[in-house]
């Protein structure tokens, strides 16, 4: 069974490089353009882990993962943040809605394959 | 407590010690081995973590000194020279005498030994030495414990341990104390936490990466292992992987002091009695029922024994790779180029049987380096190669290990053994010896074919010390020596000392025990043939003609022999002597009993063993009979 990682960004660069690096490694990805595109896909999916960028429109990433820890199926999910700079009030905001870990942009793909593995099991 | 690490570590230090000196003199023959040159690192650094967290700062303040000279060959930045391995041979020795002395030594020569380790050292470091951190193992212990609302942040500890051990060696040990009570487990809140061991040349940095996302919630600690507060830390029961014997692939082991074992197999010797006994009585009864008990207790008895026997034995190669060193340094000594070989290291025996053959092996060792292989320019005139070679081979034989030792040196001169021996009054000068004959006069007391005493040897003691103390091991020793091409000594040793297959004989309903490997056959005696000998005790095998001596005499045991006598044809010492007994009983498996203070003393009997009714049958000594027999003689 491949495993399904749920990225979410709002830029189409970020969302291809994700997508690229992740299914060359054998995942299989889901791509979603904003919280609430990510909310509503997941209605219908059931993922292994979540990637998501935290400034989006709509609703952004720290929002999003207070909601994605309330639906039932995600209560024990990874999610992993991006974040553009090293805001360390952001992480923490972050953390505290319930995300696993952060990357900070721009990585590089072995970097984003090292997170992947520490969160995922 | 303190007390009990320092014993383990001195135990382990000495294998480790050993090791390292196998290593060193591979190192010798081929510097440029990146293995041997492993080894020796790994047994330097084991030395210096465990001596640290056992409370032997000097020994790893002194180690790490070594250890870091060697850290620069590891990594190829100096080259292994002769002077390297003599310095690093002393050195293995000083660490000996500081672990042996616990530290209280002077430290002239500690010191002395460091600073020609320091000259190797490139200037600009000097004692505070940076590694490059990829060559480096280092062994960290990580106290992680993750907080209870990991799982609700979507992380996995497990991820964690399997990235952890990823980067090295690691033993994780897991903590199970805070779980609570089955009806109080929150099954979503995480109780578990760990400990963790690890080995890895990756740095303390690519460790707190693992933790990055979990670092600021969770108690973590990691600490470089061999530091001051860790030693503390030992009691929580963390080994670090690399103090485990330095064998690859080492199988799970428990250390467990030799007198537990002696005991077992003394405990084991009283069952195999008291099963004897039971079997004697079932077939007594003839009670089905108990005979298919007693058969049970007689497998399971046996199977026992030879587990619990197996437990004893070890490989011969720890004793082997100790002459290693012996063998360079004798050489070097005596002016001589001599490499020593071995093969069957992994062959197994008693403990015990090890233990006391070390001695003698030692001795013929010398032997050999001293008369044995000649200088080598003398080598070189008789078209050999300069390097001498001395090997020693072992290798099972039935329930015997044969042991030989060989060296390609000038061999034995047996003329002049004779001439030695004539002029000593051993032989008379006319006495037509064989060259068994001959070579058993070489482990006479004083005699030694050296043409000068030298600090090795020469002066005659040893062989027979050799000889005593493989007949103390109801062993036995053949020399078998080519003139120009080399000398051979074979040692044939039993597999165990507590029990023994022998010949179970009666005389006047005294029961006596023969050793069975002595045993070459019985023959009988008629009163008549006897008489006709006249009194001669003499006895004709086909057509050879071999003394036997009366142990009812020797023992004087009252009462009448039989008509027809048996006499047990052996062979002691080179010779065939027959033993004369009333009745030949047959094969028996003999847990042997030290006879005790009162009769430890008494010539002609080795021990004794409890027969299954409960008599007892003494083990006949045969080279001390026919010992004492020849001097009742002359």
């Amino acid at each position: 069974m491949s495993r399904k990682i749920m990225t979410v960004d709002d830029s189409a660069t970020v969302r291809q490089m994700l997508s690229f690096t992740l299914q060359d490694a054998g995942f299989e990805v889901i791509e979603a353009t904003d919280g609430v595109d990510a909310l509503e896909k997941l209605k219908s999916e059931s993922i292994q882990m979540l990637i998501t960028d935290l400034n989006m429109p709509q609703m952004d990433g720290i929002e999003l993962i207070r909601e994605v820890r309330k639906t039932p199926g995600n209560r024990f999910v990874p999610i992993i943040m991006l974040t553009t700079e090293s805001n360390e009030q952001k992480r923490q905001a972050g953390k505290s809605a319930g995300a696993s870990g952060w990357i900070v942009k721009p990585f590089k793909p072995e970097q984003l394959l090292r997170v992947v593995k520490m969160v995922l099991v | 407590m303190t007390d009990r690490y320092r014993e383990t570590f001195r135990d382990e230090a000495g294998e480790i010690l050993c090791e390292l000196e196998t290593a060193l003199l591979e190192l010798e023959v081929s510097p440029g081995d990146g293995e041997a040159i492993g080894r020796v690192f790994r047994a330097l650094h084991t030395i210096k973590g465990s001596g640290a967290m056992s409370g032997f700062d000097e020994v790893a303040n002194f180690t790490h000194e070594v250890e870091t000279v060697y850290e620069l060959v590891r990594c190829g930045r100096l080259p292994v020279s002769r002077e390297l391995i003599n310095l690093t041979l002393s050195a293995r020795d000083r660490i000996k005498a500081l672990i042996e002395s616990g530290g209280e030594i002077d430290d002239a020569r500690t010191k002395d030994i460091i600073a020609a380790f320091r000259q190797y050292l490139p200037e600009e470091q000097g004692d505070a030495l940076s590694i490059p951190s990829d060559c480096r193992d280092i062994t960290y212990h990580i106290h992680f414990r993750p907080p209870a609302d990991i799982f609700l942040r979507g992380i996995n500890p497990l991820a964690l341990l399997k990235e952890l051990a990823e980067l090295g060696q690691c033993r994780i040990t897991t903590r199970t104390e805070a779980i609570p009570a089955l009806e109080e487990i929150d099954p979503e809140l995480c109780h578990l936490w760990w400990e963790i061991v690890l080995t890895t040349t990756h740095g303390m940095d690519a460790i707190r990466d693992v933790f990055i996302f979990v670092e600021e919630d969770c108690e973590l600690r990691i600490e470089a292992a061999g530091q001051g507060e860790e030693r503390d830390r030992t009691d929580v029961g963390i080994r670090t992987p690399d103090q485990e014997p330095s064998a690859p692939d080492t199988v799970s082991s428990v250390r467990v002091r030799s007198e537990k074992l002696d005991s077992l197999v003394d405990l084991i010797g009283e069952l195999v009695t008291v099963q004897a006994r039971l079997a004697q009585l079932a077939s007594a009864r003839a009670d089905v029922e108990l005979d298919g008990v007693s058969e049970v207790v007689e497998r399971l008895t046996w199977e026992l024994r030879d587990q619990v026997l197996n437990i004893r034995m070890l490989p011969i190669g720890t004793t082997f790779s100790r002459f290693g060193r012996l063998v360079r340094d004798l050489g070097e000594e005596l002016g001589k180029d001599v490499v020593l070989s071995t093969e069957g290291a992994e062959t197994e025996l008693d403990k015990t049987v090890i233990e006391r053959l070390s001695d003698p092996l030692v001795h013929l060792i010398r032997n050999c380096i001293d008369h044995g292989i000649e200088p080598p320019a003398v080598r070189q005139v008789a078209g050999k190669p300069p390097k001498g070679r001395i090997h020693l081979a072992a290798r099972h034989s039935g329930a015997q290990v044969m042991i030989e030792v060989r060296d390609d040196g000038s061999g034995i001169d047996l003329d002049l053994v004779r001439n030695k021996a004539i002029a000593m009054g051993l032989v008379g000068a006319e006495a037509d010896l064989n060259d068994k004959e001959l070579y058993g006069l070489l482990f006479h007391s004083g005699l030694s074919t050296a043409a000068s005493v030298s600090s090795v040897s020469g002066r005659g003691v040893g062989m027979d010390v050799v000889k005593r103390a493989i007949d103390e091991l109801c062993g036995g020793i053949d020399i078998f020596s080519r003139p120009g091409e080399g000398t051979t000594f074979t040692l044939k040793l039993p597999l165990t000392l507590a029990i023994i297959d022998g010949l179970l004989v009666k005389i006047s309903g005294d029961f006596f025990l023969f050793p069975l490997s002595a045993v070459e056959e019985c023959i009988e005696l008629h009163k008549t043939d006897a008489e006709k000998a006249h009194g001669s005790n003499l006895v004709t095998v086909r057509g050879e003609i071999l003394p036997y001596i009366r142990l009812r005499e020797q023992f004087t045991i009252a009462g009448k022999p039989p008509k027809i006598e048996q006499v047990v044809l052996t062979e002691a010492d080179g010779q065939r002597v027959g033993f004369v007994v009333d009745e030949v009983v047959g094969e028996h498996q003999a847990v042997i009993k030290a006879l005790g203070r009162m009769y430890r003393d008494v010539r002609g009997l080795s021990g004794a063993t409890v027969l299954g009714d409960g008599s007892v049958a003494l083990i006949l000594d045969l080279p001390q009979l026919v010992q004492i027999e020849e001097s009742l003689a002359s």
